[in-house]
């Protein structure tokens, strides 16, 4: 056992150099102008399409598991996490440097106005405040000091988040739904998936319940 | 193979053991290389969506046109480059992505083209491109364009004002409104296979404003043939308005008594309006509308009133409530 963990010690490292390579191909796009006329806007949509990915990876790890009997995708599933975080924190920064960061009359009252004003902004934003404890919480000692079931319970966050994210990234799109409706379609499906390996785990519990309750 | 790799061979283990620790781990570096590149790959094919390459610009022939100095109505901001300007484009008609009508453009024929003029006018007819050009004598006019979405450009076109066209059909007293229709053709147009909009695309100005010497018809752009993706062979330009209401690949105008129901109004009311007047005060629910980032600039700049047009064309709207009618 212990030689076959050691023998997927690459994996964990090569999902986080494989995540990070948008990051280093957008910076070389930048430089030769490959992001386009409006090169902000791109790198919005992008960090927040590869935010969405990288989520619904980290959130497919334990289905993976459930159906195939796969247990490799659970060490990947903090590093996806972490990754989908960094996506989602460079996704808000763009929006702050949107915001006019660098203008003299740039301010936090900007930036809240929008945040409530605008239930598409208000989405994306809660998506993230709600990220930040979990990526906080996803070190080692995390779940020794939470308690597991404490820890269990605050990363069943992610799932809001999820699905906040979906909402946000359907609300942004002008018209055409088609990107935003494959993001919700998987979310859906990665929640069906759990919602049916609990109920099939949880009849033949329940069938007893009566008896054990006499 | 791995599999026969992996079946210890029966001699020596001394030797066998240094030999398996490193395919052991060029395996490793292998899978982790793999890895990494599929994932990376994968997460790329998902979300990169690099910008038209300046190549896929559809050049387009020079219009025999020597450039006129500024006029009354021209801006003297820097023009947007050319690749630009028609690389990064809204028409939908090609596709929703903005690198789509650049690519697309090729399917769209102009010629022979004919523009169907109807309604209350005391002339209707079908005429052909060419010799509704010919009509009148073409101009150059540097316009500043705000889309809905937040950016803008500058555009130098060429063409000539709607006015003149207008007042040579010689509208009826019952005249209100001019309506213009886009080419319906999900052969030269992919993206009408899509019902992301109700085909055709409709416009539509009040008369006063069609009238306004600020209403253009554009032929050209950069003293050059106008390209698909920008519109060809008939776009119209309203310079105050945001950029949706500058209908392109123009097929027939008709005048009417009401106001005609268009296009972005009827997918989405409480967002695009008939009026669609560039207003830094009245935000698009979505976003605010205060700021653009000129296309080719990093950082917002503040968006002015009717786009910087207020002088010549608030007079239109005395006494309308502009939230309301937006």
């Amino acid at each position: 056992m212990a030689r076959r963990s050691g023998a997927l010690g690459w994996l964990g490292p090569a999902v986080v150099v494989g995540g990070l390579i948008p990051v280093i191909v957008m910076a070389l796009d930048a430089g030769s102008g490959a992001l386009g006329a409006n090169p902000v806007q791109r790198v919005q949509l992008q960090t927040g399409v590869l935010t969405l990915a990288l989520l619904l990876l980290s959130l497919a790890c334990t289905p993976l598991r459930l159906v195939f009997g796969w247990t490799w995708p659970a060490r990947i599933r903090k590093a996806l996490g972490l990754l989908a975080f960094v996506y989602a924190a460079l996704h808000f920064l763009v929006y702050l440097f949107d915001k006019g960061i660098l203008n003299s009359d740039f301010g936090l009252q900007t930036i809240l106005t929008d945040i409530v004003k605008r239930p598409f902004i208000t989405a994306g934003f809660a998506a993230l405040l709600l990220l930040v404890p979990l990526a906080l919480t996803s070190f080692k000692g995390s779940v020794k000091r939470l308690g597991f079931a404490r820890w269990t319970a605050l990363h069943r966050l992610v799932y809001v988040a999820a699905a906040l994210g979906v909402l946000h990234y359907w609300w942004g799109v002008k018209k055409d739904h088609t990107q935003p409706l494959i993001y919700a379609g998987v979310l859906l499906l990665l929640f069906a998936a759990r919602w049916l390996w609990k109920k099939r785990k949880v009849t033949p519990r329940a069938k007893k319940r009566p008896v054990g309750g006499l | 193979m791995t599999d026969s790799n992996k079946k210890p061979q029966e001699p020596a283990s001394r030797i066998v053991t240094p030999t398996s620790s490193r395919r052991e781990f060029l395996k490793s570096a292998g899978l982790f290389t793999g890895t990494a590149a599929l994932l990376g790959g994968g997460l790329e094919l998902l979300s990169r969506h690099p910008g038209a390459s300046a190549e896929s610009a559809v050049p387009g022939s020079p219009i025999v046109q020597a450039k006129r100095p500024l006029g009354p109505y021209d801006t003297s901001e820097p023009v947007t480059p050319y690749e630009q300007a028609t690389t990064y484009n809204n028409y939908y008609e090609f596709g929703t992505d903005k690198a789509d009508p650049a690519r697309m453009a090729g399917t769209l024929h102009t010629r022979p083209w004919t523009i169907k003029i109807d309604g209350e006018v005391k002339k209707p007819q079908t005429v052909d491109i060419d010799t509704l050009q010919s009509w009148f004598p073409l101009e150059d006019r540097i316009y500043r364009m705000r889309c809905v979405e937040g950016w803008s450009m500058v555009m130098p076109w060429l063409g000539f004002p709607l006015g003149s066209l207008i007042r040579r059909l010689e509208p009826t007293s019952k005249a209100k409104y001019v309506q213009f229709t886009a080419l319906l053709d999900p052969k030269q147009f992919p993206g009408q296979r899509a019902d992301v909009l109700n085909w055709p695309y409709v416009e539509g100005l009040r008369l006063d404003e069609a009238l306004h010497p600020l209403a253009f018809m554009a032929v050209g752009l950069n003293g050059r043939i106008l390209p698909g993706q920008n519109g060809a062979p008939l776009r119209l330009v309203v310079p105050w308005k945001y950029g949706f209401k500058g209908i392109k690949a123009i097929v027939r105008i008709t005048l009417t008594a009401k106001q005609p129901q268009t296009t972005w109004s009827l997918a989405a009311p409480d967002e695009y309006g008939f009026y669609a007047n560039v207003n830094p005060k009245v935000d698009h629910p979505r976003w605010s509308q205060a700021t653009e980032r000129r296309i080719g600039e990093l950082s917002r700049r503040p968006t002015l009133p009717f786009n910087g047009y207020a002088k010549e064309v608030a007079s239109l709207y005395s006494g309308m409530d502009l939230r309301k009618f937006f």
